[in-house]
């Protein structure tokens, strides 16, 4: 599976603009986000997992720059996601602090998918302490306790097992470790 | 107004949703235990959230001066258009469950067919629920299972929640005016087209659970033409308290 990338050079379609480019495996989701916006973006985080960006969530659908007004498309993880409202009152506020207008709109098509997070995104969840999401046929598998396969984030042992379907927030499943008998939270595949 | 008919079958959808997770946020903190608390309240949520992505879409075509707020907090009873069954009591947990068992197996044979509307932002409620609502029913269903194939008690339980809750499920395929209008324009969706299915596999379910199906012959109806049980008004009591007494007030 491709995971997503940033790319820095510019595509030939458009030589004055560079577009941050999300694709997953089928080559059909893009994103697109003006370079120079990049910068600002990075500084915003979910506000239940701090270690990641909105970047590296991939609820940053479009984010482009018209008129000195920044247009910002963005999608919730979940419908009831109550972080949505926070990161929309936070990418407004980061784009304040260096004078310009941020409007946000909230889409919810094409809706958001695990595939989405980044690769970088993923790896600093799991130092974070949260276990990566698995493929989707695994992800039903372990959520119906039918095979151990989730990684405890700070032992590494796959001998895990499902405590309960719904952990700390929307998007995540309260894991425990057999080995070090830590608990920790699972991002659920969500596709 | 000028869309009558789909603002009309929006609330409907989205009734259900709002009076549901009302019901389950009630049990926040209340949970038998601490992972089914967590679960209840996430697909609580889950729900709120549904709920709003369609008020605000209903907000946006009645042409009025009007907020997702308004149309969540300041309707009266009569005017909420959500079936019998999301607004039965926490009697036990296994009406909980019950209740959440027999929902969710509609509400995913609903969005199933939702997506495929015409109506681009329905539909795309409709395809971000179904991740969600595929997951509630899952939770819920294995709690029937786990219930009604659990001990002498729990099964007891179970099957009383089961045959208090049954006659509220006719109701679900109950079709309004909007919604007959609205199935015939092919936006909405002709509920009476699943209405089979949906038992077969409930009582395949419940089957597996050692339980048995109730055989109704009468079954309430009228909520989702506005007249609820008795229940409704201590809902809205709750849930309208703040912006009643604090008109337009916000976080």
């Amino acid at each position: 599976m491709v995971r997503p990338y940033f790319t820095l050079s510019a595509p030939d379609s458009c030589r004055d603009e560079v577009f941050l480019i999300y694709k997953n495996k089928l080559l059909t989701e893009t994103a697109k986000i003006q370079s120079h916006l990049i910068p600002v973006l990075k500084t915003v985080s979910d506000p239940e997992i701090p270690v990641l960006s909105v970047l590296d969530l991939g609820v940053i659908r479009e984010a482009i720059e018209e008129n000195g007004i920044v247009k910002i498309k963005l999608t919730p993880t979940y419908s009831g996601c109550p972080a949505m409202d926070v990161i929309a009152d936070d990418l407004k506020a980061a784009f304040s602090e260096i004078s310009k207008k941020a409007e946000v709109e909230l889409v919810l098509s094409p809706a958001w998918s695990t595939d989405w997070i980044s690769e970088e995104g993923l790896q600093k969840m799991e130092e974070y302490g949260i276990a990566r999401p698995l493929s989707e046929s695994h992800d039903k598998d372990v959520l119906l306790g039918e095979k151990k396969m989730v990684k405890c984030p700070q032992c590494g042992s796959t001998n895990t097992h499902l405590v309960s379907q719904f952990g700390s927030t929307a998007c995540k499943a309260l894991f425990k470790c057999d080995d070090c008998q830590e608990t920790f939270d699972y991002f659920k595949c969500l596709k | 107004m000028k869309n009558l008919n789909l603002y009309n079958y929006i609330l409907t959808i989205a009734d259900n949703s709002l009076i549901l997770a009302q019901r389950l946020g009630e049990l926040c903190g209340h949970g038998p235990n601490l992972e089914t608390d967590i679960a209840l309240t996430n697909i609580s949520l889950d729900l709120l959230g549904q709920t709003r992505s369609y008020y605000q879409y209903a907000a946006k075509i009645s042409g009025e001066d009007k907020t997702e707020d308004d149309i969540a907090f300041l309707r009266i009873e009569r005017e909420y258009k959500n079936c019998l069954l999301v607004e039965q009591p926490n009697t036990h947990f296994g009406h909980v469950i019950g209740r959440q068992f027999l929902f969710d197996s509609y509400h995913l044979m609903l969005m199933e067919k939702l997506q495929d509307s015409p109506d681009e932002t329905l539909a795309a409620i409709a395809k971000k629920g179904i991740k969600e609502v595929s997951y509630h029913k899952r939770f819920s269903s294995d709690w029937v299972k786990r219930l009604g194939d659990g001990t002498e008690e729990s099964n007891a339980k179970m099957q009383e929640a089961i045959d208090d809750l049954w006659h509220y499920t006719d109701e679900l395929f109950f079709m309004t005016e909007a919604e007959k209008v609205l199935a015939e324009d092919g936006i909405g969706v002709d509920i009476s087209t699943f209405k089979k299915k949906y038992y077969e596999e409930v009582s395949e379910i419940l089957k597996e659970a050692t339980l048995s199906v109730p055989e109704n012959k009468y079954f309430a109806k009228g909520g989702k033409e506005g007249v609820h049980t008795e229940y409704m008004g201590y809902i809205l009591a709750d849930l309208q308290y703040m912006q009643r007494t604090y008109p337009n007030m916000t976080w």
